[in-house]
């Protein structure tokens, strides 16, 4: 067995390479205290995934909560003005995922570039996302949305008010929903066609390509329609095959606008990554610069095992009554060979191993 | 990742005229009509492999990736909110949820409304949207008996031909909402295995359309 593959688990691993590649690109790490005053989520409670949180008062009396998101505690803590800032972190979050009434810990890693993002910035953050699922697997993809499309197009449609409803259905892909409430809020045909397509294209965008152009049916769509194909088209050149275009990401616009982003990995059953550009976020919060950001959520990793595990050890060690001396030569023998050894005067129940030595005569 | 491509059924009546689609469409198993107690069946040649799982269950088999697609009623997606997508609306399974009382109930807008029923969160959602303060009495079946008992003021319940209630002395007041089954995917899987499962949507919803 490796020994690198007995140390490391497969989240571990990926934590380790997120790091060394996010430091790589100029993001220095953010290491934050796992509380803060409950006062800051409650006015944007469902940016959080999950509305509830672990709450306690401190000494002071002041209501506290222990950590369930990192995004806004960088918010809070970035002065304005700055030029672009650039952090990553490593952090545990306390969540109850949906449907579930127990408080899970997460671990989360991301990172997040706040202050005058340009048309670079959002490139970089797009690619490193790229980079960070295959850091993970070589089987992976990642679906880009620009919520400027899908805010224009259903402005055009004249479906602004339903917005939410259309969000939820493009999220499932529900075709047979969106017609139906098209019908209902009395949309054009060809309106409605257009609507529909959102949630139906999906691919590349050298192939969506000219499906994504049909979008461009006003000013905001228009502007959104080529900032994300040239996105995208520079991802596309520097390798990131992978991505494609799919307006189902779903995402809460009182939040984000402009790029947003989930990624998959073969073998998980939910989205890994998620991130996107959350100027809206910032501006509720009182601070006027741009943002975006994304999040590896690496403890769905561990029910991702490249191989699943036969032994605990590769060697058992009996050693009966054998001298301390002629056990350290046999540990010591078998260490030189790379093996790992678990040493027991007789055969242990609790362990698996690959192979048995005797050293010494059994008892 | 598995190669296969695999779909949860529902057990029972619904189950079996769904997969009917799936043979139609080509995806046809014949293993599946044999009478045994076997629950998985393989297709190895067009590497699909059904199964038979609670109907209430399919949406969690797929949205936990143990299937890739499934076949769940709009009463099951809306009552759980799996994370998943609903590509197709199969009509089949037709019914609608409602809610309902017995024939001489009067409401007494001044107290609180007693709900039975074994979609806690469908009820919850529409009577927070009225702004009427509820009480949910959640059962696991024979929901109609409650408002006979004098359990409950109403029942919020799926009505198929209406028979059940009748006989039951229950009337509908209000519909909620149409159900159906619904063809359903996992978010993940269906991004590794779109081609397929494109293709059985393709197929099946010319099958749907056609009926």
């Amino acid at each position: 067995m490796n020994n690198d593959a007995m140390i490391f688990k497969t989240e571990e691993r990926a934590q380790i390479n997120l790091r060394a590649l996010y430091s790589s690109y100029g993001y220095s790490q953010y290491k934050m205290s796992k509380f803060e005053e409950y006062d800051l989520y409650v006015k944007n409670k469902d940016f959080l995934l999950s509305g509830d949180m672990i709450t306690f008062t401190d000494a002071s009396g002041k209501l506290m909560a222990l950590k369930p998101d990192v995004t806004m505690s960088i918010i809070k803590n970035s002065t304005e003005g700055e030029s672009l800032r650039k952090v990553f972190y490593t952090e545990n979050v306390y969540r109850m995922p949906k449907g579930s009434r127990a408080f899970k810990e997460i671990m989360q890693v991301g990172l997040e570039c706040i202050g005058e993002v340009d048309e670079y910035a959002v490139c970089e953050v797009l690619m490193l996302a790229t980079k960070s699922l295959g850091c993970i697997s070589p089987s992976w993809t990642m679906d880009v949305s620009h919520l400027g499309i899908v805010s224009g197009v259903l402005e055009y449609a004249g479906l602004g008010e339903e917005k939410e409803q259309i969000l939820s259905l493009l999220g499932e892909k529900n075709v047979g929903g969106i017609k139906e409430l098209c019908a209902k809020k009395g949309v054009s045909e060809e309106k409605a066609a257009l609507v529909e397509k959102l949630a139906t294209v999906s691919g590349n965008i050298k192939t969506v390509g000219d499906v994504v152009d049909g979008f461009a049916v006003n000013e905001c769509a228009k502007l959104a329609v080529d900032s994300l194909k040239t996105l995208l088209n520079e991802i596309e050149r520097t390798g990131g095959a992978n991505v494609n275009v799919d307006f189902s990401v779903s995402s809460n616009m009182k939040y984000y606008n402009g790029i947003v982003f989930c990624g998959f990995i073969d073998g998980i059953p939910s989205s890994i990554l998620s991130g996107g550009q959350y100027d809206n976020l910032m501006k509720r919060m009182g601070k006027s610069s741009k943002a975006i950001g994304f999040a590896v959520q690496l403890d769905l990793l561990e029910r991702f095992e490249q191989s699943k595990k036969k032994y605990d050890f590769d060697v058992l060690v009996v050693t009966g009554d054998a001298s301390i001396s002629k056990i350290n030569d046999t540990v010591s023998a078998l260490k030189k060979e790379g093996k790992s050894v678990y040493v027991s005067k007789s055969a242990s129940a609790f362990v698996k191993c690959a192979s048995v030595v005797t050293v010494g005569k059994g008892e | 990742m598995d190669k296969f491509i695999n779909v949860a059924l529902p057990k029972g009546r619904l189950g079996e005229k769904v997969y009917e689609f799936f043979e139609k469409a080509g995806y046809e198993c014949p293993a599946i009509k044999e009478v045994n107690r076997k629950l998985v069946f393989e297709n190895e040649r067009l590497g699909v492999r059904y199964f038979w799982v609670k109907p209430s269950d399919v949406a969690i088999y797929v949205e936990r990736g143990a299937a890739d697609i499934g076949v769940a009623g709009k009463d099951i997606l809306l009552e759980y909110e799996p994370d998943v997508y609903e590509l197709l609306d199969l009509k089949k399974g037709k019914c609608y949820m409602a809610v309902a009382t017995m024939a001489d109930f009067l409401d007494d807008t001044d107290r609180t409304l007693r709900v039975a029923t074994k979609f806690s969160n469908i009820a919850q959602n529409y009577y927070r949207a009225k702004g009427r303060d509820i009480d949910i009495i959640h059962l696991n079946g024979s929901i109609e008996i409650a408002p006979v008992l004098g359990l409950s003021d109403v029942i919020v319940d799926i009505v198929e031909t209406g028979s059940t209630l009748r006989e039951n002395n229950l009337v509908v007041r209000e519909k909620i909402v149409d159900i159906s089954a619904r063809l359903i995917a996992n978010k993940a899987n269906y991004k590794f295995k779109r081609t397929v499962i494109d293709d059985i949507v393709k197929k099946i919803g010319l099958i749907v359309e056609n009926l």
